[in-house]
């Protein structure tokens, strides 16, 4: 493929989760902060939120495995998740995390155990996503492009 | 103190123009740390982070001076609003700015009360840090 192909590609792709609200605003305020003195800004941010949200996704299966569950606890792993998703602006996943809050204040287990399904398979989404954008994004500079700048609108 | 109208969106003026500010982001979280430094990067050099409030405070009290602390709320070992009481209690006249989860309605008083000029929802944004240092100049 050649560079303005995969340029256009990445530009579709990039609006894609967008449009579908896999991502929000927040990855937009990343890619901004990137520049040359911080060339690899947004994947190093972003491997920092897979690491947390495998970890916490694992404190939380965890925790709701016990037979008697601490939801304080599970409410606190969750309240970091959505912190840590709301940062790099993995939407549904943080909205997952929101609708999973209400279930702890209820002490619902049935209702946690489904949230915690839907926010992992809305995760693995989201990171499958994010590093097909990446590897589309090295395919360019690999190739001498350059990746184009989102707009903050479109 | 902080008005509660909405900002000059001129505030680019600001930046470069005026002396260089030095700042402290206080957050157990190394994503917000790494995105506050990085954005902040964009409007002064002269950054600082800890992981906690005791660390804030123990580095004030070690002769730093930061004319804007951006501090978190829930942190291991010395939360946001202990930090800030403590900072106050020392004298500490530093712009001391909440960055929180949580929702803002229900905690803003709270952070008030402690003795923090304004109080933000995280992450902090472009937007965000451009109408705090216009604020800060308007009143300054």
């Amino acid at each position: 493929m050649e560079v303005g192909q995969m340029q256009r590609r990445l530009i579709e792709y990039t609006k894609s989760l967008f449009m579908e609200g896999i991502l929000d605003d927040q990855f937009l305020q990343l890619q901004q902060l990137q520049d040359e003195s911080n060339p690899d800004f947004v994947v190093e941010v972003v491997s920092l939120f897979f690491q947390d949200a495998e970890k916490l996704l694992n404190d939380i299966t965890r925790a709701l495995d016990q037979q008697s569950v601490d939801f304080p606890k599970v409410d606190a792993h969750v309240h970091q998740l959505k912190g840590s998703s709301a940062s790099v602006g993995a939407q549904r996943v943080k909205n997952g995390c929101i609708a999973f809050r209400n279930f702890c204040e209820e002490q619902n287990v049935d209702g946690s155990l489904r949230c915690l399904q839907q926010i992992k398979q809305e995760y693995y989404h989201v990171k499958n996503k994010l590093e097909a954008l990446f590897r589309l994004e090295q395919q360019i500079v690999a190739a001498g492009g350059s990746v184009p700048m989102m707009e903050l609108s479109f | 103190m902080f008005g509660k109208g909405a900002s000059s969106s001129k505030s680019m003026e600001i930046i470069g123009s005026e002396k260089k500010i030095s700042v402290l982001i206080v957050d157990d979280d190394p994503i917000i740390r790494k995105i506050h430094s990085a954005l902040l990067s964009k409007f002064t050099k002269e950054i600082q982070e800890v992981k906690n409030g005791k660390e804030a405070v123990d580095l004030c009290r070690s002769g730093a001076s930061f004319d804007i602390i951006f501090i978190d709320k829930e942190m291991p070992i010395m939360n946001g609003l202990e930090a800030t009481k403590e900072l106050r209690a020392m004298g500490v006249n530093s712009t001391i700015v909440g960055v929180t989860s949580c929702d803002l309605s229900s905690e803003r008083n709270d952070f008030i009360a402690a003795g923090q000029n304004q109080c933000y929802e995280k992450p902090l944004t472009i937007e965000k840090i451009k109408s705090l240092l216009s604020e800060l100049n308007k009143n300054n």
